[in-house]
């Protein structure tokens, strides 16, 4: 399972404890960048160390790497995107569990929630598998893996009166402060905060009841142009 | 407070009849579009010199773009005096109807949209068929492009007339048939001031009327397992509640087994929660009995049981390219549930366009068959619980379809012989597990073969194969030349090893219950399975096997009329290292029965494949 700490893959972690009946049966591994904010490292330490999680800290490859025709903002995704791959050619990994939502952006919404990928982590989204009635494709051939999205029909709301209802622990820098918080959690120097005054789980709710500010306003790689996160997908981003 | 529960509407129907037109200005008009995509569809339009495209909202990827079409099933959500709204998008392109099926499949309600300019088409009669075996009741019917037309009034109506005409066919009735400019944004939230000869309702208003597709609180219990944890000697049986509901003390079937045991309690995480648990919950619960649970079998009060059979009829919508080829393979799934079937006959193929007799099977065919499994199946039809059902073919989805009718036969007992050049692993593929000697040794009266006979019966249900090897069938032919000295007990019970290792080669899983009393000539029979071998022993004292006495042999050698009885006047070497120790003085029938299918499940299972 993938943990970047933020909302929404802390939520699927909390939902595999509940699976599981207090412990996660399978590694978490984080992807790691090394341009998370300081309180979102606290936070995995103390967190992994409390629910004695088998956490998996995989280096991404440095930027320098990467397909320099990307926006420098895109490229944290992109080294990401090469981790992850690293990470299943090494472990032989048949299966990923990511915590990536329909409504966080227009090519998510197209997933599947067993979503199989050549180990390269192309997606062919022409040639989906059917998935209905509670089928799921879990398997699949040599040199495959498969994506699992539990969160696939979640909105963000959802998350967040999910947390509300189960009290899971979460980054301090979710509540404001100063009139300022974070909606969405990425790089530190390409994520920035909003205005809003919003410092408790019940006020982040009312808060997003009613704004038409997208999520991911705060992560400056999605306005590179429309086609980033499209080419970031078809290589193999979550 | 708004309705919590989100509505989630398929919107479906031709490729060019304007859906994500629809859903674009839905989002505009109820204010759901998020800051700056306005904006940016504007742009996008401009730069491709179209005007304003609202299926630009929803067409994300390039290569849609380009084709102007949409892909895939998509979701977005809207929000409308106070309610919350999912649209599914499903793609009309006759190539995608796969992703449709994924689409509609999640939906409370359906939009069927029509274009007013071309009428009822191929696609539309295919997704209304489509709705009608997924299930879905609340359907509205958008007329739309009724700005091309006029605004005309006679175009709308000899449309309505077609289409209902159709979908009572279907044996479906619209909420309403409502004319509408997507492109424009007519009739869509407010009444349309171009058609004042409309008074009907708006699309959203019919939206709003709608209630989420109700959970099956009502209906009985059916719980399918997903997993088994094992917590030390305990074991959760964890799964979600399809329908009806589960609580402490019940009593609870497993089916296809038809076992029974109490619910000892209802488990969840962080706490346990009430001691009940409703339709919709995904829980854990515990037996007070250790009854054999697996993944795939479906939990059920007694006395509502689902149906138990080895065939069933079905009506198949049929996705992959390649047809269905009677007396194939396939994988018959129920959610976790899964059987592997063969389709043993088409008895009728339907055309979803005109709803004909077609005359060949083929994709996008709804066919009615015969589905036959080797192992016992638990079916529900529409009557008795959820009868939908996923075919695969290998790990392809190949249909969905439901369960008609359950048949209700046996199935015969026919012998296949093999041919030569057959490996022990190709056997044990084809059967599904491998064959084993289940050498039972124990006392006369210890329950060797009530045991070996329940056990026999359960194994066999499960689509296993298996044979009991005892004193009578194998006295009565084989070993008819032997008597009972010293040198015919060990002879009898060579031979009864050499054909029980026979027996296990050959795939089967054979039961062999036997005194047997000597540890070496359990030894001879252990040499000649192999590592296919397995010795249990039954343990029970003397006085207890003494006082049940079901043949009445103890008393006999106790009056001397048997000679050399074991525990009376002959030795009994009690195996020191058994593979399976069952105390049938101690634990119940039950339990040692339950051990033993567990402990031959294990050991027979195929190595899972990587």
């Amino acid at each position: 399972m993938l943990w970047s700490m933020g909302k929404d893959s802390t939520a699927l972690l909390w939902l595999a404890r509940k699976a599981f009946f207090g412990s996660v049966p399978f590694p978490v591994v984080q992807l790691e960048t090394e341009m998370e904010l300081p309180e979102v490292y606290t936070f995995r330490d103390e967190l992994a160390r409390d629910w004695q999680l088998d956490l998996r800290i995989e280096l991404c490859p440095p930027e320098s790497s990467v397909d320099q025709s990307l926006a420098p903002n895109s490229r944290a995704a992109a080294r990401k995107t090469e981790g992850l791959k690293n990470l299943l050619e090494r472990e032989g990994y048949r299966g990923v569990i990511v915590g990536i939502r329909r409504d966080e952006q227009a090519t998510r919404a197209k997933e599947r929630v067993f979503s199989p990928r050549a180990t390269s982590g192309d997606w062919d989204v022409r040639h989906q598998p059917a998935e209905f009635w509670g089928h799921y494709t879990t398997d699949v051939g040599e040199g495959m893996h498969v994506r699992i999205h539990p969160l696939l029909r979640w909105t963000e709301l959802d998350v967040w009166r999910y947390h509300e209802r189960e009290n899971i622990p979460l980054v301090s820098l979710y509540f404001a402060r100063d009139g300022y918080r974070y909606r969405s959690l990425g790089e530190k120097n390409i994520t920035t905060p909003i205005k809003s005054d919003a410092a408790t789980l019940a006020e982040i709710i009312a808060e997003l009841e009613t704004t038409t500010q997208p999520e991911r306003a705060g992560r400056a790689m999605d306005h590179d142009s429309e086609d980033a996160f499209e080419k970031l997908r078809s290589a193999g981003y979550m | 407070m708004s309705d919590e529960r989100v509505l989630a509407i398929v919107i479906v129907g031709h490729v060019d009849h304007g859906k994500s037109t629809l859903i674009g200005r839905l989002l505009h008009d109820t204010g759901s579009l998020p800051d700056g995509k306005f904006d940016e569809i504007l742009a996008s339009s401009k730069r491709r010199g179209v005007p304003i495209e609202w299926s630009f909202v929803l067409d994300a990827l390039q290569a849609e773009r380009d084709q102007a079409i949409t892909i895939d099933t998509t979701r977005v959500w809207f929000r409308h005096d106070g309610r919350r709204y999912a649209i599914i998008d499903a793609p009309g392109h006759r190539q995608f109807i796969a992703n449709m099926l994924s689409g509609a499949s999640e939906a409370d309600a359906a939009i069927l949209m029509v274009d007013v300019t071309e009428g009822v088409s191929e696609q539309t009669r295919r997704h209304a068929y489509l709705l009608g075996l997924l299930g879905i009741e609340q359907v509205v019917v958008a007329i739309n492009k009724m700005d091309a037309v006029g605004y005309d009034r006679k175009a709308y109506k000899s449309v309505a007339a077609e289409i209902r005409a159709h979908l009572a066919e279907l044996d479906i009735t619209p909420a309403a048939i409502v004319p509408i400019s997507a492109r424009e944004g007519d009739a869509l939230i407010a009444p349309s001031a171009n058609m004042p000869w409309y008074t009907g309702p708006t699309i959203i208003e019919m939206l709003a009327g709608f209630a989420p597709a109700s959970s099956r609180a009502d209906g009985p219990l059916r719980l399918r397992v997903q997993d088994v944890y094992r917590f030390g000697t305990r074991r959760i049986f964890a799964g979600q509640i399809e329908s009806g509901q589960l609580a402490q003390g019940d009593v609870i079937a497993v089916a296809p087994a038809g076992t029974t045991a109490r619910v000892a309690g209802i488990e969840r995480w962080p706490n346990p929660g009430p001691p009940l648990a409703r339709a919709g919950e995904s829980i854990g619960f515990t037996l007070d009995t250790p009854v054999y649970v697996d993944r795939g079998d479906v939990i059920s009060h007694v006395g509502t049981m689902p149906a138990r059979a080895f065939a069933c009829d079905v009506a198949l919508f049929w996705l992959a390219e390649d047809p269905p080829v009677p007396g194939e393979r396939l994988r018959l799934q129920f959610g976790p549930t899964e059987a592997r079937v063969t389709l043993e006959a088409i008895t009728r193929v339907i055309d979803t366009r005109s709803l004909e007799t077609a005359a060949e099977a083929g994709q996008y065919t709804v066919l009615e068959a015969r589905l036959r499994s080797t192992a016992l199946l638990a079916l529900d039809t529409r009557e008795t619980g959820s009868p939908r059902c996923v075919v695969l073919r290998g790990n392809e989805v190949v249909a969905g379809g439901t369960v008609l009718a359950v048949v209700d036969e046996t199935r015969s007992s026919n012998l296949t012989p093999h041919a030569h050049l057959v490996s022990r692993d190709e056997r044990a593929e084809r059967r599904g597990h491998r064959g084993a000697v289940l050498w039972m040794t124990g006392l006369s009266g210890s329950g060797k073969s009530t045991l070996a006979m329940a056990l026999e019966r359960r194994l066999f249900e499960r689509g296993m194969n298996v044979y009991v090897l005892d004193g009578d069938n194998i006295r009565a032919g084989i070993n008819r030349d032997l008597g009972f000295s010293a040198d015919d007990r060990t002879e009898n019970i060579r031979r009864v090893g050499e054909v029980a290792a026979l027996f296990a080669d050959a795939g089967i899983i054979a039961i062999a219950a036997f005194i047997s009393p000597l540890a070496r000539d359990r030894q001879t029979a252990r040499d000649a399975a192999g590592d296919a071998f397995h010795e249990i022993a039954l343990t029970a004292d003397l006085a207890a096997c003494e006082a049940r006495d079901v043949k009445g042999l103890y008393a006999r050698a106790r009056r001397g009329e048997i000679a050399e009885f074991t525990g009376i006047s002959a030795p009994y070497e009690a195996p020191e290292h058994p593979d399976l120790l069952l105390d049938t003085g101690r634990d119940s029938f039950e339990i040692n029965l339950e051990r033993l299918v567990e402990y031959t499940l294990e050991k027979t299972a195929l190595p899972v494949k990587r």
